[in-house]
């Protein structure tokens, strides 16, 4: 019997075609931005509501388990999108993305990734973007940051959804602050509503500056 | 859930070391998981059985070292591990701060006939 002493990481192999993911969206000049909420979140309604307020040019790669439903309400408004459909499978990973970044016939913008609705899978898989963008929402509740540390850990930014609901639900807004910023300290939080559009302003304003700042260094 | 896809890998990954140095059998592998990854010990131990089912790694014993994540006190300093629904200081009640800890997921090593 002999111990053999390995270390090596587990998603070894998802990690490569993440990093092949990013020189391709770098050489077109797209800024990825990877949504990561649970199902019911309102991130379908929330990309919609951003691109309407961002100057910039967006594209969408919708990801979920089956059906082309959210796909098709970006199609309506006339948004370049690719669907992935995960056929079970509960997160995206970096070659589900690879293929859809080459059938997205899109340059120059701002590409969100609307992941698989989910807290926990998503957020073990690097895709290639450039950063993950964390959604909350006041009817879930106020503890997600507790119980799904590790989204909230990786993510460069939180929104908090469906803020026009907070007379509704006893949702503690400190309670909630205190732990993302546990977490995670600099992580901006925007409060929002993808329904009346409050909070959005502030919302693409940040994105836009990620943007110009990615083109920037580039 | 995504146990699956992430045993799939683990076992390709040991079954890649074990042809590299043409071992025989694998008996044993024992894997680093952070706490902060959401991954479960169980059902990558339930996967791992199946999907090593026929080859040099079947019936191998999977061992997982578990990596508390860890919080700073902003306050006095203290290290500490997280209790439910709170990542405030055991010792003073102060605020913690996530310090580099909880994230790891690796290979560490494999026993081999």
């Amino acid at each position: 019997m002999e111990e053999i002493v390995i270390i090596r990481d587990v998603l070894e192999a998802n990690n490569n075609v993440a990093h092949e993911n990013k020189a391709i969206k770098d050489e077109r000049n797209i800024l990825m931005v990877n949504l990561i909420g649970s199902p019911g979140a309102g991130k379908t309604t929330f990309i919609l509501r951003a691109i309407e307020n961002l100057k910039v040019p967006c594209a969408v790669i919708e990801g979920d388990v089956t059906s082309d439903i959210d796909a098709r309400k970006m199609a309506e408004r006339n948004i370049p999108v690719v669907q992935i459909n995960t056929g079970g499978s509960c997160h995206l990973n970096a070659g589900s993305v690879n293929k859809a970044l080459k059938a997205l016939s899109f340059d120059d913008g701002i590409v969100f990734i609307e992941n698989v609705g989910n807290l926990i899978c998503p957020s073990a898989f690097e895709l290639g973007e450039d950063f993950k963008l964390a959604m909350a929402n006041v009817p879930e509740g106020d503890d997600k940051p507790y119980k799904y540390p590790a989204l909230f850990t990786k993510a460069k930014a939180v929104v908090l959804n469906k803020i026009d609901m907070l007379s509704f639900f006893e949702f503690n807004k400190k309670f909630f602050y205190d732990g993302i910023r546990a977490l995670n300290p600099d992580a901006p939080i925007f409060e929002v509503s993808a329904r009346t559009g409050e909070g959005f302003g502030e919302f693409a304003k940040w994105l836009e500056e990620e943007y110009h700042k990615f083109r920037q260094d580039k | 859930m995504h146990e699956l896809s992430v045993t799939q890998s683990l076992v390709d990954m040991v079954l890649e070391e074990a042809e590299k140095r043409e071992v025989k059998k694998v008996t044993k592998v024992t894997v680093v998981i952070g706490e902060l990854t959401g991954l479960e010990s169980e059902s990558i131990k339930f996967y791992f059985d199946i999907l090593s089912e026929n080859t040099v790694a079947e019936g191998a014993e999977l061992t997982f070292k578990i990596i508390k994540a860890q919080f700073k006190c902003r306050q006095c300093g203290t290290i500490f591990e997280r209790s439910n629904f709170t990542f405030n200081c055991p010792v003073c009640g102060g605020v913690g701060v996530l310090v580099n800890k909880g994230k790891e997921f690796y290979i560490e090593s494999i026993e081999v006939e």
